[in-house]
């Protein structure tokens, strides 16, 4: 009689099951992750003085109840107010000679728009009524604006962009004394452009 | 010898020895690319979309707040007015400062004025309870708050 002394081989059909088995109960169990979002610092609730400004300075946006955008007093879409914020933010109206003049703007120098990227406000106010999705879609084109300005001036004065250097900075294998220098660069290119956000109360329906 | 003719003329069964590679790939790729969720969710959660964003870094530094219209089992109790939830309860707008205090004082010493709030808001919310929320933050000194998205083109969902 012919015996087969060797070990039989170990039947892989059903492997393929198991593991669907196992994919399914991931797939079931497990969310993606959803890590990413945009950063803001609230305002601290320490009483501050009253800041003077002028109205120049300031990039009213106000969010209706039908998800409306009006921009300084003119309805406005969605996908063009990136573009008025870099215009209001880089325009840089003071005139040459005095010492709020801005070197680095490369905007329309409009006398009734911004003085300086450093005194430009946008005040965002929304309504109750209005959509978080539409909410994040504004703050989502602002901090377009600021990062688009804020490359510029990062890839002229470091020859890379603002975002590049954040996530690098961020990053946890960049080693530390890149991470010193970047973060020098980080704060002086914040400096250029400082992100002013003010969202005043939210108004109630009326 | 002489067998060639027994050779079937039908097309040969497909392999499928390597199925369970292909399955254990898949697999191990959901393993690293999900977090398996803590506790179940109470609300609609359908995060609107943006492209300028940072990524939240270490997850032990953020507390999580929900927020949405309750699910269709909930929603027969309920109603649907957007409802805040907290780990695994609903909750009313005065219980989120407490909340994070509570949450914050679980974290180690030196990482405490890192910690970020992460608002998981569904994109379809009022803006209201979302102020409300930050007021309640505010209150507490907790200023660092990150809205919550997915990855895409924010204007594309207009």
């Amino acid at each position: 009689m012919a015996r087969n002394n060797e070990i039989p081989e170990v039947n892989a059909g059903s492997m393929a099951d198991i593991a669907f088995l196992l994919l399914i109960f991931f797939l079931v169990t497990a969310t993606i992750q959803t890590d990413m979002g945009l950063d803001r610092k609230l305002p601290s609730k320490e009483p501050t003085p009253p800041i003077t400004f002028n109205e120049r300075n300031v990039f009213r946006i106000v969010l209706n109840k039908n998800d409306e955008l009006m921009v300084e007093s003119k309805v406005m879409q969605l996908k063009d107010l990136r573009n008025a914020a870099i215009a209001f933010l880089d325009n840089g109206g003071e005139v040459k000679g005095n010492k709020n003049h801005c070197s680095y703007c490369m905007g329309a120098r409009n006398p009734k728009s911004s003085d300086h990227p450093k005194e430009a406000i946008i005040s965002l106010n929304s309504d109750r009524e209005a959509t978080y999705g539409t909410y994040v879609a504004v703050q989502n084109e602002l901090t377009a604006a600021y990062n688009e300005l804020r490359n510029r001036e990062s890839q002229r004065l470091f020859n890379m962009d603002f975002v590049e250097m954040e996530k690098r900075y961020y990053d946890v294998e960049t080693p530390p004394e890149i991470k010193r220098e970047l973060k020098e660069h980080i704060l002086a290119i914040r400096d250029l452009f400082p992100l002013q956000l003010s969202e005043a109360q939210t108004n109630q329906v009326k | 010898m002489g067998n060639f003719k027994k050779s079937k003329k039908g097309i040969p069964a497909i392999s499928t020895a390597s199925l369970p590679d292909i399955v254990f790939m898949l697999l191990f790729f959901f393993m690293t690319v999900t977090t398996i969720k803590d506790y179940p969710m109470l609300v609609d959660n359908e995060l609107p979309k943006a492209d300028q964003v940072k990524k939240l870094e270490k997850k032990d530094r953020v507390i999580e707040i929900y927020v949405g219209k309750p699910t269709e089992d909930l929603a027969k109790v309920l109603g649907k007015e957007p409802k805040i939830q907290l780990d695994r309860r609903l909750a009313n707008v005065n219980e989120v400062a407490p909340y994070v205090l509570s949450e914050l004082a679980k974290k180690p010493d030196a990482i405490r004025n890192l910690v970020t709030v992460s608002l998981k808001v569904d994109k379809k919310v009022g803006m209201g309870i979302v102020s409300d929320i930050k007021e309640e933050l505010r209150k507490v000194n907790v200023l660092k708050v990150n809205y919550t998205t997915y990855e895409g083109n924010s204007l594309s969902v207009q």
